[in-house]
């Protein structure tokens, strides 16, 4: 039992890493139809950015600032702009194979630039421990967790108790309508992709210190994300989280009471379970077309 | 005028002599993990070969050859490196270099033998130089040779009567977990957990809580790099205080540089460690770090001194001949005193495996420290 919660704490601080980035997936679906196959890269860059300042000179805390700025800048603003806003036009289907070819890119530009080697990265959150239930914890899973809780948390009042956030899910719902009613639906579209870029930082900060800073990091942590965005419903956020907290602690139980060996295995069986039998994701809704 | 021409036709002939008289370049292949999860092994192992034929090559090379290198990416892919190694053969090196992993080891080993062409590589599982290749030589300590002095240490000096066993599922790592069992059968240690981890894993939080939950009284990880430095982190975040013991991979430079704090109290066997109170690897050390600046791992000490084999084993012949280059290294010693690039004394068995000085190290305020000496057996 005691083992139970040292697994619950461990998969629900990765969980909700994952979620922060599956929320990424379901709000650049819903406001802009983007299906971002580059989102596990978008998550390993900052890190490197933030690297790079350091090398440079810059404290820790400076790093951080600038890195987020760049994030913004390159993975939310860029990426819209020179790369969304030119492929949509072109259907789903050329952007998403577009944002394949931008992961690729992303991850060979790195090695060659920074190095195939990984690199460790310093932790927001100190080391140590503190007694829960009678078990030893550590502060970093659960700084992790709270800090990423805190995040969703704010996200969802933004989106639910503010006129912006009104504005966005009205985008998001229907943009024609949102445009005749007066919602600047560019710019709140805008506003989704710095979102993301924000919420890939934040990612970025919090689980590069875990899995330490490679050029490749992205692969795992985008497949996950993408897994818990589809099982928690790729169109409703609280379903990206659910979906995320979900992957992280089956992930961990699986290797804990299953198999180590087939732990990768066990949320690709979630997925297509769930697939299956409720194919909208365990929260999202129907998607209805028109024809 | 005459005279002029007469100069000039002098000097091409005497440069055409020379040239002819120190002979073409010796070619020598290398196939390493430049990229993907083995890039610190490959890496390091690339930049000593390279600061081995720059010394040697400065000081007018191997029977007045320079020796040249091509360096291609296995990609820590075993179907990559038996292609690279392919295409390697063809172009006829005189030794082949690598790869670092077991794996690519194992599939590349017999396109090597086949072409008859000599390969000193970096893999340590045991069962490499146990088929019979006459052609496959080790940089280090194969699985074999390191286990039982690791089981030993943690019988006779941890006194451990349960280890949990952390492995990584590929070559390497399953060839280490089979022998390091059977010397635990030796002393009645019982196996604790027994755990396979895969190649590139980065959560290591559950197969840490199975740790926890079997409380073992040592740990023993034997996994790649990165993937040790990840592990030590995990053990340290949940708190779990009994001794880690591993071999080489557990204890190397970039392990403790990723792993940061964590890696404080870490222990193993080393069969290189650029840590040992031996002046030759201290002098190397400060050559690689004024080169690169970067103190390497062992990888970069097995590149290194895989030149200076094919150096004293070329001049022990007299002459440049590939198809002769593996019976002479069979058997052979190279004594540190007259191949000072060897770095310790070596000797060379008919399977291809090494022996020399060994080091028991332990971690201690983020630096290697060497424990014990183990001597060289014959």
């Amino acid at each position: 039992m005691s083992n139970l919660l040292d697994l619950l704490v461990a998969g629900l601080a990765t969980g909700a890493i994952y979620a922060l980035v599956a929320v990424g997936f379901t709000l650049l679906w819903q406001t802009s139809q983007t299906i971002n196959f580059a989102q596990g890269e978008f998550v390993m860059l900052p890190a490197f950015l933030m690297l790079a300042v350091m090398h440079a000179g810059a404290p820790f805390w400076l790093a951080i600032i600038l890195g987020i700025l760049l994030s913004l800048l390159l993975l939310g603003l860029g990426f819209k702009l020179l790369l969304v806003d030119p492929m949509l036009r072109h259907g789903v289907l050329p952007l998403a194979i577009a944002t394949m070819a931008l992961a690729i890119g992303m991850k060979e530009a790195v090695k060659q630039f920074f190095s195939a080697e990984a690199s460790p990265f310093p932790s927001i959150v100190p080391a140590g421990d503190v007694w829960i239930l009678g078990r030893v914890v550590s502060v970093q899973s659960l700084g992790v967790l709270a800090l990423a809780i805190a995040v969703v948390i704010g996200l969802t009042a933004l989106l639910n108790r503010t006129s912006i956030g009104h504005q966005m899910q009205a985008t998001a719902q229907n943009p024609t309508v949102a445009r005749i009613i007066g919602v600047p639906v560019e710019r709140m579209i805008l506003l989704t992709f710095l979102i993301n870029a924000f919420l890939v930082a934040l990612a970025s900060l919090l689980i590069t210190p875990i899995y330490l800073a490679k050029f490749s990091s992205g692969e795992v942590l985008g497949q996950a994300a993408f897994i818990a965005a589809i099982v928690g419903g790729f169109n409703q956020v609280r379903g990206a989280i659910a979906g995320g907290l979900l992957i992280g602690v089956v992930d961990n139980l699986a290797a804990a009471y299953v198999s180590t060996q087939y732990r990768a295995a066990v949320p690709l069986i979630l997925l297509i379970v769930i697939i299956l039998f409720r194919p909208q994701g365990l929260l999202g809704r129907p998607e209805e077309r028109t024809v | 005028m005459r005279s002029g021409i007469f100069a000039g036709l002098l000097l091409v002939t005497v440069s055409a002599a020379t040239a002819f008289a120190q002979g073409a370049p010796i070619k020598l292949a290398d196939v390493a993990e430049l990229s993907g999860g083995g890039a610190t092994v490959g890496n390091n192992w690339k930049n000593g070969i390279d600061l081995a034929i720059e010394e040697i090559n400065a000081k007018g090379g191997v029977l007045g050859r320079k020796l040249e290198v091509t360096h291609a990416d296995s990609q820590s892919n075993p179907g990559v490196a038996r292609a690279q190694v392919q295409k390697a053969l063809d172009n006829e090196p005189y030794v082949l270099l690598g790869p670092g992993y077991s794996g690519s080891v194992k599939v590349t080993s017999p396109l090597a033998a086949e072409a008859g062409i000599t390969q000193i590589m970096g893999g340590e599982a045991a069962e490499l130089t146990q088929g019979g290749n006459k052609f496959l030589f080790r940089t280090s300590f194969g699985q074999q040779s390191s286990m039982p002095k690791v089981a030993k240490y943690i019988n006779d000096e941890l006194k451990a009567k349960s280890v949990a066993i952390v492995w990584v599922n590929n070559d390497f790592g399953k060839g280490g977990r089979d022998v390091i069992s059977k010397e635990f059968a030796k002393y009645n240690i019982k196996v604790a957990a027994d755990l396979s981890t895969e190649a590139g894993q980065a959560d290591f939080a559950a197969d840490v809580s199975k740790i926890k939950a079997a409380a073992p009284d040592a740990v023993f990880i034997y996994l790649n790099e990165e993937e040790s430095a990840r592990i030590l982190k995990e053990l340290k975040r949940q708190a779990v205080a009994v001794p880690l013991v591993g071999e080489t991979t557990l204890i190397g430079q970039k392990v403790v540089e990723l792993a940061g704090d964590a890696a404080n109290g870490a222990r193993g066997h080393v069969g290189l460690t650029t840590d040992a109170p031996v002046d030759l690897v201290k002098a190397f050390r400060d050559k690689f770090v004024k080169k690169y600046n970067y103190v390497p791992d062992h990888n970069g000490l097995k590149g290194y001194l895989a030149i200076y084999m094919v150096k004293a084993t070329t001049e022990k012949m007299g002459k440049v001949d590939a198809k002769k280059f593996a019976d002479t290294l069979h058997g052979l010693t190279i004594k540190a005193a007259s191949e000072p690039g060897i770095l310790m004394d070596v000797t060379f068995d008919e399977k291809g495996d090494i022996d020399r000085q060994g080091f028991l190290v332990e971690i201690v305020e983020g630096k290697q420290v060497v424990k014990q000496v183990l001597p060289k057996l014959n």
